[in-house]
Parts: structure tokens; sequence; C-alpha cells
């Protein structure tokens, strides 16, 4: 293994094992049913719906070669199929994968 | 030490007919591919996988990598984008404290914080006995973590025959599986309003900066769910 490759990896899984280890300092005096446990619980949700939609709108690698429009409709087919099934979240993820590949193979 | 019981119910909890095996491992066998193609060595890629288990944390420490950036640039990159974690542990630890249970736990087990495994525990942790929640915790951890690791070899070893249309299929799997989980879990006014209007400020603030909009957005919306919630 290279040392600037190691190196890189060292430093990535610092920084993202630092927020997990002050999450649990942090929570260590905070009861279940308290107003900062629900604040917290409103951030993680809120963070996680920002992080997920700008994957989808604004992204990077692969999916930014997909046009806006093909992306837009597999999401709104998803959802409806998520609906349709009962709130299934298999049967969209699977879904969506083969039909952006074809409308990204067709289109 | 683990209650093999728990720690197994964990275990089996991706067996389900709702599992995050399909869209965890699909995510990350786009990431084997990408570390291929970008010179990694499998077992570079492994370590990766098994030592940071963040998909964007990965994306970004690679992107970084092939485009020459110092090590301080990444550091900060993938703070910002894994900055996340640290709302999401805080709202998992205390349903999972228990005073029997040693420390040493919950430090160890705070490396399988990601979305699948935050989803899956706070969908089911009130199924489980209190003092049995960080073992059973313990259990989707080492699933996930699992599923992962393997998807990252399997990515690596089949990159040469993934197209780019199978790699974007591939892409679209997480996200699209994320979203109907946060679909799934609106079910109360403060969870609802989070994922909305974290989903609208996270995106609006892209135009302020590309960096710090997840931060950003997720706090303000966040704070702002919270108080209209209390409220009623």
């Amino acid at each position: 293994m290279s040392s600037a490759v190691v190196s890189a990896i060292l430093i990535t899984s610092i920084a993202t094992y630092l927020s997990r280890f002050f999450g649990v300092i942090s929570s260590k005096n905070i009861k279940e049913k308290s107003k900062i446990f629900r604040w917290f619980n409103c951030l993680a949700y809120s963070t996680l719906a920002a992080l997920i939609t700008r994957i989808i709108i604004f992204p990077e690698g692969d999916l930014s070669e997909v046009g806006y429009t093909i992306r837009f409709m597999v999401i709104l087919i998803s959802i409806l199929l998520f609906f349709i099934t009962n709130r299934n979240v298999v049967y969209p993820t699977v879904f969506s994968a083969f039909l952006l590949s074809f409308l990204n193979y067709f289109f | 030490m683990i209650n093999s019981k728990y720690f197994f119910r964990g275990l089996n909890s991706i067996k389900g007919i709702d599992s995050p095996a399909i869209a965890l491992g699909a995510s990350f066998i786009a990431i084997g591919a990408l570390l291929k193609n970008l010179g990694f060595t499998i077992q570079e890629s492994i370590f990766s996988t098994f030592l940071t288990y963040a998909l964007p944390g990965s994306l970004i420490m690679a992107e970084s990598m092939f485009i020459g950036a110092s090590l301080i640039n990444i550091f900060i990159a993938v703070w910002l984008v894994n900055a996340r974690l640290y709302p999401m542990t805080v709202s998992l630890m205390p349903l999972l404290l228990h005073k029997s249970q040693p420390k040493w736990k919950y430090y160890f087990s705070c490396h399988f914080v990601a979305v699948s495994s935050w989803l899956i525990i706070k969908d089911n942790y009130k199924s489980v006995k209190k003092k049995y929640r960080i073992d059973y915790w313990i259990g989707i951890g080492v699933a996930t973590w699992s599923i992962a690791i393997f998807s990252t070899i399997t990515g690596y070893l089949a990159s040469d025959f993934l197209n780019k249309d199978i790699l974007i299929g591939l892409a679209i799997l997480n996200p699209i599986y994320f979203m109907c989980m946060m679909l799934g879990a609106m079910r109360t006014l403060q969870v609802s309003l989070s994922i909305i209007l974290g989903s609208t400020l996270g995106t609006s603030f892209y135009f302020v900066s590309p960096e710090w909009c997840i931060l950003f957005g997720g706090v303000i919306a966040g704070t702002i769910a919270f108080f209209i919630g209390e409220r009623k």
C-alpha cells in the first residue's frame, strides 16, 4: 500500500470517527425524553434529508452525467411506486436502478 | 460481554423484505469500482471501507486524492460532509444507554453509525429491552459494515465488467432507498417538517456554499422543525 493513500484513508477515518466519538460524549447526559434529544433528532433527520437531496439534485460522479429530466422522472416514479406498494422500500429502490439505466441508454 | 441472542437478532435485521442490503451493497459495489478506476489497490479499497464506513466521505477522499488535494483539505472536506454523523449519534445513543453496559461498547459501536444502520435501529429499537439495545445495535452495525466491505471487494473485482449505464443505475439505488426510508419515517410533525425543510433548505443553501449547505441547511431546518413541533 502506498503511504500517500494510507495517510489519506487514515485522515478520512479520523475525520469521520470524530463526529461519531463526540456524538457519544455529548449524549452521555441527554435523556431520551428531553427537549434537547428531540432537537438533535430533528437535526439528524434534516441533515440527512439535506444530504440525500444534494446527492440527487447536485450529484457528483456517475449520476452527474444523467440529465435533470430523467433523474426527476425516476424519483417521481419511485415515490409513486413506494406508496402503491404499501410503503415497501425495496421495489422502488431496485426499479429505480433499472429505470435510470434504461432511460439513460435510450435518451 | 455481548449478549449473543440480541447480537444475532441485530445481525438478522438485514434479512427482511425491507432489507437495506441491496441498496447498501450496490453503493459500495460502485465505490469499489470507482476506487479501482482511481488506481487504489484492493487492500487500500478494503482498508478504506473498513476504517471509514461512510459513503460520502470515501467518495470525497477518493476524488480529492485524484485531483491532488492536501491531507488537510481532505480532512476538512470529509469532516464537513460527515458532520451529519454527530447529530445522528447524539439522537441514537440515549436510546441505547444502560448503566449495566460497559462504556467501550458505545465508543466501539459508534463506528457503525451510518444512514442504513441508523434508520434500521430507529425503526426497531422499541422492540428490544433497553438493557440489550446496544448488543442489538452492534449486530446491526456488524451486518451492514460487513455488507459494505464485501461489496467494496465485489465492486473492485467486477469493475472491468461494469459499464457506464450499470454504474449509473447503481449510483441511484442508495439515494432512492434513503429517500423511501425517510418518507416512511415521516410519522410525526417534527420529523416530517425536519425532512421537508432539510431537503428544501439544504438545496437552497447549495447556491450560497456547496461545502456548507448540508450543515447550514440541516441545522436551520431541524431547529425550525423542532420549535414548530414543540408549539403543537
